[in-house]
């Protein structure tokens, strides 16, 4: 069985951490061989973070590298276009239409590519793009985004609904059980 | 049960289930969460130290003591510990210990790339490294057997791959911990000349007893390929990458303990395949100790000494071809980190840097001072090198520089090592000032508590160190607290003490706006009218002010409310 590459990328302090433990709790469930790998520290502070989640009979390497992903999951419209060479031919990319600007471009030494995933499309890469903070913000809370995201994806993983709904009940605080599932739902419907 | 743990988790579980009783650390990533971890448990005591000297120490204490000790802290912390750790590799130990230490290859958070296994030789202590989360378990777990068998602190070292990457562990049974006797032992733990003299040759012994263990121990392994036309040795997250690319075609040495090497292990497998390359990351330990033993290996003409590796390093090596990948045409901008919107360093780094003062900065989040557009750092080496640096720049240039220079520290970092320099400013006069950025946590390592924050380590009421009092006691007799929101006081301040012929120490105190006890103020808003399109505020470099259309506009998402671009507008449009 070919090993399975996800990426979660996004704007540090998006809540990445949270659906990458919430993909691989659900994998190692379904009896994958699962590895993640995240980032802490500096990269935290407001940089480009990138979650590995892989999964298959065997996982060795704990990265994706160029090439190689089969989903991208991005928080953010420039994080999109930055990871996108690490998607294979047949890969797709969820994307949050979301612009965040970075530093560069606050500062005026750098010009945001607004229209950026229209490029990628041209050049034959599947994207699906959701407004993924107006449906959080619809949920109860902007701090949702990662759950809207991971409800859209959900389908591609041979994994139940009723599963991915256990898993959010396992993983979020008790009191945002309910906004969260919420949040799911839009992102699984959407 | 099978859990998915990140690597530090797992060296925390492993070292729990191995009979652990004591681990002192300081947080540094990539190895902050090992001690984190540790500190969920309540049948050992966790604690952060000041520093990692201090918490090495500790960890020796405890030992002594008959428990089962460890320290965990980050690469350059080992440069901090190193004292003790040189001597106890001569006193060995009573109850098992267990060094852990993460390297961090491509400096992902960290201000250089040394290779701790230089210090493990160095120091002529054993040292484990797993290649995933199962072997940091096992590997953490025999660690005290080893320890205890062989006299000796083990060091357990992890990488930034394998520290933070979550893989499937299978927990065994937990060894309660016990308190072996603790009897007065002056020739073995006394380490003067004259006992010294006496230990050396019994280290030099042990190394030899664990040589023979290398060469039989289940840490080393072999993997025999479908071909024996080609050889690796390889240790760690390489290994993971070696078997993604190779798979079972190929025969493998894994290296799991990296000191002391084996030989006639090395021997054997060089001579069973027709080429052997080694594969490590950072510096050629293992590549040297082959080359000496005048065996033909290919190691650093192929792989960098620079960075990390992936599958594709070892690919590209290798000539095999890489996956087709396309590519977006705009140029993307980078994103790299920022101080957070609300953050209070930023109201005194951009006073410092408007005001055209030389700074000598330190390790932690006001690093990113350094970053466009506020520019503001001038050096970071170590930690507490701020405040010993800018004496030494003072007492080199005097006069010239003693008015337009500072230190920047954080509160944590003071603590760590900042108040030996401060003492060395008072007691060697130069008239420096010191800015002490108090935000009443260590903030990059992802909030840790430490000694002047009130709290410890399971955030119970501890002893909070009064930082106004402990710059007195160490000699300083100008001492001010400033509200780096305020940037008129700010401002007033820094030119006040910079003015004064004295040492002297700001303290620039307000909590990190991520902590959870620190409440939002409401969103700012610009009214277009009144903007000028001037830029003022988008000098501060705050993630929450943008320009849209030639006017200003914050981001009610990410603004906290602090104020600072408010004081900076002359129109009024800020409100």
């Amino acid at each position: 069985m070919k090993t399975t590459n996800v990426m979660i990328v996004g704007v540090g302090g998006q809540g990445s951490l949270l659906a990458s433990k919430l993909l691989g709790r659900l994998l190692i469930d379904e009896g994958y061989d699962v590895k993640v790998s995240e980032v802490h520290g500096m990269s935290q502070r407001g940089g480009s973070v990138v979650t590995y989640v892989r999964f298959g009979e065997k996982v060795y390497s704990p990265i994706i590298t160029e090439g190689e992903a089969d989903y991208i999951i991005s928080f953010e419209k420039l994080e999109a276009a930055r990871y996108a060479k690490y998607l294979n031919k047949n890969g797709l990319i969820v994307v949050n239409t979301q612009q965040i600007d970075p530093m560069p471009v606050i500062i005026g030494a750098a010009e945001y590519p607004a229209q950026v995933l229209d490029e990628l499309t041209a050049k034959g890469i599947h994207i699906e793009a959701l407004d993924a903070l107006s449906l959080a913000e619809q949920a109860g809370s902007s701090k949702a985004v990662n759950i809207v995201l991971m409800g859209k994806v959900a389908k591609q993983f041979d994994i139940s609904y009723d599963k991915w709904i256990k898993a959010i009940e396992n993983t979020v605080a008790p009191k945002f059980v309910e906004m969260n599932k919420k949040a799911f739902d839009l992102g699984y419907n959407s | 049960m099978k859990k998915l743990l990140i690597g530090n988790q797992a060296v925390a579980a492993g070292l729990h289930d191995g009979g652990l009783g004591v681990v002192s650390s300081y947080p540094g990533t990539p190895s902050t969460e090992i001690t984190e971890f540790l500190s969920k448990y309540d049948d050992l005591h966790s604690e952060w130290a000041p520093n990692e000297k201090v918490a090495c120490e500790v960890a020796f204490g405890a030992s002594l003591a008959g428990a089962r000790s460890a320290c965990a802290m980050k690469h350059v912390g080992l440069n901090v510990a190193a004292d003790p750790l040189f001597t106890l590799s001569y006193t060995g130990v009573n109850g098992g210990m267990v060094i852990c230490v993460a390297d961090d290859p491509a400096m992902h958070s960290s201000q250089n790339e040394q290779d701790s296994r230089h210090y493990a030789i160095a120091s002529k202590v054993p040292m484990l490294e797993p290649a995933d989360s199962q072997e940091a378990y096992s590997f953490a777990k025999s660690a005290f057997e080893l320890s205890e068998k062989y006299d000796t602190p083990v060091i357990l070292r992890m990488c930034t791959r394998i520290a933070h990457s979550q893989s499937i562990v299978e927990t065994t049974e937990a060894i309660p911990a016990v308190l072996k006797d603790y009897e007065k032992n002056p020739s073995k733990y006394i380490m003067m000349p004259g006992n010294a003299v006496k230990r050396h040759p019994f280290v030099e012994e042990r190394t030899l007893k664990l040589q023979e263990l290398a060469e039989n121990c289940i840490y080393n392994t072999v993997e025999y390929g479908t071909s024996d036309e080609i050889g690796i040795i390889t240790s760690g997250c390489s290994y993971q990458y070696v078997k993604e690319v190779f798979g079972d075609s190929v025969s493998i040495l894994k290296i799991g303990m990296p000191n002391p090497l084996p030989v006639n292990t090395i021997k054997d497998f060089a001579s069973k395949v027709q080429k052997l390359y080694v594969i490590e990351e950072l510096d050629p330990i293992i590549e040297n100790h082959i080359k000496s033993l005048g065996i033909n290996v290919t190691g650093k003409e192929m792989f960098s000494i620079l960075g990390e590796f992936s599958q594709k390093t070892i690919a590209d090596a290798f000539g095999i071809k890489a996956n087709d990948s396309v590519t977006a045409d705009s140029p993307v901008p980078n994103r790299p980190p920022m101080m957070c919107a609300g953050c209070p360093h930023r109201g005194m780094f951009y006073t410092l840097a408007k005001n055209k003062i030389t700074v000598h900065g330190d390790i932690g989040c006001y690093t990113l001072g350094a970053v466009p557009p506020l520019n503001a750092l001038d050096t970071t080496l170590c930690m507490g090198a701020s405040i010993s640096g800018l004496h030494g720049f003072n007492a080199a240039r005097g006069n010239e520089t003693e008015g337009k220079s500072v230190a920047v520290i954080g509160d944590s970092t003071f603590m760590h090592s900042g108040m030996t320099s401060l003492v060395n400013v008072a007691y060697n006069a130069t008239n420096s000032t010191v800015i002490i950025l108090d935000n009443s946590i260590t903030g990059m390592t992802g909030h840790q508590q430490n000694p002047t924050t009130g709290y410890n380590i399971k955030g119970e009421v501890a002893a909070k160190v009064n930082l106004e009092a402990l710059c007195k006691a160490l000699g300083i007799n100008r001492v001010r607290v400033v509200d780096p929101y305020n940037l008129k006081e700010c401002e007033t301040t820094i030119k006040e003490e910079l003015a004064i012929a004295e040492p002297s120490v700001i303290i620039s105190r307000r909590p990190c706006v991520l902590l959870k006890s620190v409440k939002a103020l409401p969103s700012l808003n610009v009214d277009a009218n009144k903007c000028k399109s001037c830029k003022r505020c988008m000098s501060l470099g705050c993630p929450a002010i943008s320009m849209k259309n030639g006017k200003a506009v914050i981001d009610n998402t990410l603004c906290v409310g602090c104020g600072v671009c408010k004081q900076l507008c002359a129109f009024d449009a800020i409100n």
